[in-house]
């Protein structure tokens, strides 16, 4: 199946794959959509839908905060103008963005099967390295992404060598406040640091209902990255990629965190902030 | 040979405008773009280098936006607008017209004069992908910090290294840009 083709035609070039057939989708018009649910609750993000879109989508950026930051550290800009957001999370390279912002957000993947659409939630779609539960006769047609309710601050912050390589370890965050500024809900997602992107649920758990401080992140990065049993490799090795993580993690809390609190801010309106 | 990986040889018919000339041609569907425009259209200044998306020397614009033609198949392409560096010039107003060596007149755009002044090219391998990735910056920002040139331009290498002169000519040729009032065409 070819959307974008940014990650399977090298795949082709380099004879990693030999499928009997291609088909691709990128003319699917009615896979071409980014649409908000009516209940305001979600983004619906059709398979034809390139990371450029997102990018210069007029309100998206705003409404779905991580979502821009991680889009934006996808690749260079001439992939992101080919590349799909649907064909990143089935292509399900553990170091990639799109992926570990579904496991964030617990998104869900909607599918076109033999018996019709159904939907699968992020943290039962990545297997391992590459590899999704998606059947090879079935068809990711959409991601389903949760909007931030009020009060919810979101970042993205990532390592690479260089810009727009792979994240040797990325970090995203997503941290609801409640009246009293304390921490309502906290969410912690890493890529880059195992076979599929990463929740740290333990930590979240423990962040709620506490008093937010810069001491609170870096103890819960610290907390995260000690649970994590990244890889090494050529790049990095895992000893390092535990230190970026607990950093990365320390940050993109206190981002989210600034944000939060900029969302019950001037205008009390207590929206979403970027 | 196993019938399951023999490649096929259907011919399939794509018709493109490249740089403003329409072309049909019949090729195979494993054909990239960057081939396509190379072999079948002789359009000889896109240039491929790694032939898996890494390098850039292969950036064309494909319906405005830039695209590695290694990873673009021609049949994706049908009916598609092309500009490759040969179309360039005229994407851009007019600037200073110049003799080339065997006697040619040419006339060269702002980012092409840039490039020259500022010497943003050496072996001139990667220049093609470069001059593309660079109209399509100056379309969407005509004013770019040195950073947000760095990072539009952060998926094209020049394996002679001469970053900081083509990042001087960017910024140059976006400077002349707005001073001559117009942006990109």
């Amino acid at each position: 199946m070819l959307a974008g083709g940014q990650s399977l035609v090298p795949m082709l070039h380099m004879r990693l794959v030999r499928p009997v057939a291609l088909v691709d989708i990128h003319r699917a018009a009615d896979l071409d959509f980014i649409e908000f649910t009516p209940e305001g609750e979600s983004v619906r993000i059709g398979a034809a839908v390139r990371h450029a879109d997102l990018l210069r989508h007029p309100v998206l950026g705003a409404r779905l905060p991580v979502l821009r930051e991680a889009v934006a550290h996808v690749a260079h800009p001439a992939i992101r103008n080919r590349g799909t957001a649907v064909g990143s999370v089935c292509h399900a390279d553990p170091a990639a963005e799109m992926p570990a912002v579904l496991a964030l957000l617990d998104g869900e993947v909607e599918v076109l099967g033999a018996a019709g659409l159904y939907t699968v939630p992020a943290d039962a779609f990545f297997l391992t390295y590459f590899t999704t539960v998606l059947p090879p006769e079935d068809v990711a047609v959409a991601l389903r992404l949760p909007l931030p309710a009020p009060g919810t601050g979101q970042a993205f912050m990532e390592v690479a060598r260089r810009e727009g390589d792979f994240a040797l370890v990325g970090a995203a965050a997503c941290l609801r406040l409640d009246a009293d500024g304390r921490v309502a809900e906290a969410r912690l997602a890493f890529c880059g640091v195992g076979d599929t992107p990463v929740r740290a649920r333990e930590v979240e758990a423990q962040l709620a209902g506490t008093v937010p401080s810069a001491a609170a992140w870096r103890e819960a990065g610290a907390a995260a990255a000690a649970h994590l049993e990244p890889e090494s490799d050529a790049h990095a090795s895992a000893a390092y990629r535990r230190e970026v993580a607990a950093y990365l993690a320390a940050r993109v809390l206190e981002a989210a965190h600034r944000r939060a609190e900029g969302a019950f801010g001037a205008d009390g309106r207590g929206g979403a902030a970027g | 040979m196993n019938p399951a990986v023999h490649p096929d040889e259907t011919l399939y018919e794509v018709e493109v405008v490249v740089n403003g000339e329409r072309h049909v041609r019949r090729v195979e569907a494993r054909r990239t773009l960057a081939d396509f425009l190379r072999e079948e259209l002789g359009l000889t200044g896109t240039h491929i280098g790694c032939e898996h998306g890494v390098c850039g020397a292969c950036t064309v614009l494909l319906d405005g936006r830039a695209v590695r033609s290694c990873l673009v198949y021609a049949v994706q392409a049908d009916g598609a607008d092309v500009v490759t560096v040969e179309g360039v010039g005229g994407q851009l107003p007019r600037g200073r017209r110049v003799t080339l060596e065997d006697g040619r007149e040419v006339v060269l755009n702002p980012l092409q004069e840039a490039f020259q002044e500022h010497h943003a090219l050496q072996c001139g391998y990667c220049t093609p992908g470069f001059l593309i990735s660079a109209l399509e910056l100056l379309r969407e920002n005509p004013d770019p910090t040195e950073d947000e040139v760095r990072r539009a331009l952060s998926g094209n290498l020049c394996r002679c290294t001469g970053y900081q002169n083509i990042v001087d000519a960017v910024l140059d040729a976006a400077r002349r840009l707005r001073a001559a009032g117009g942006g990109p065409a």
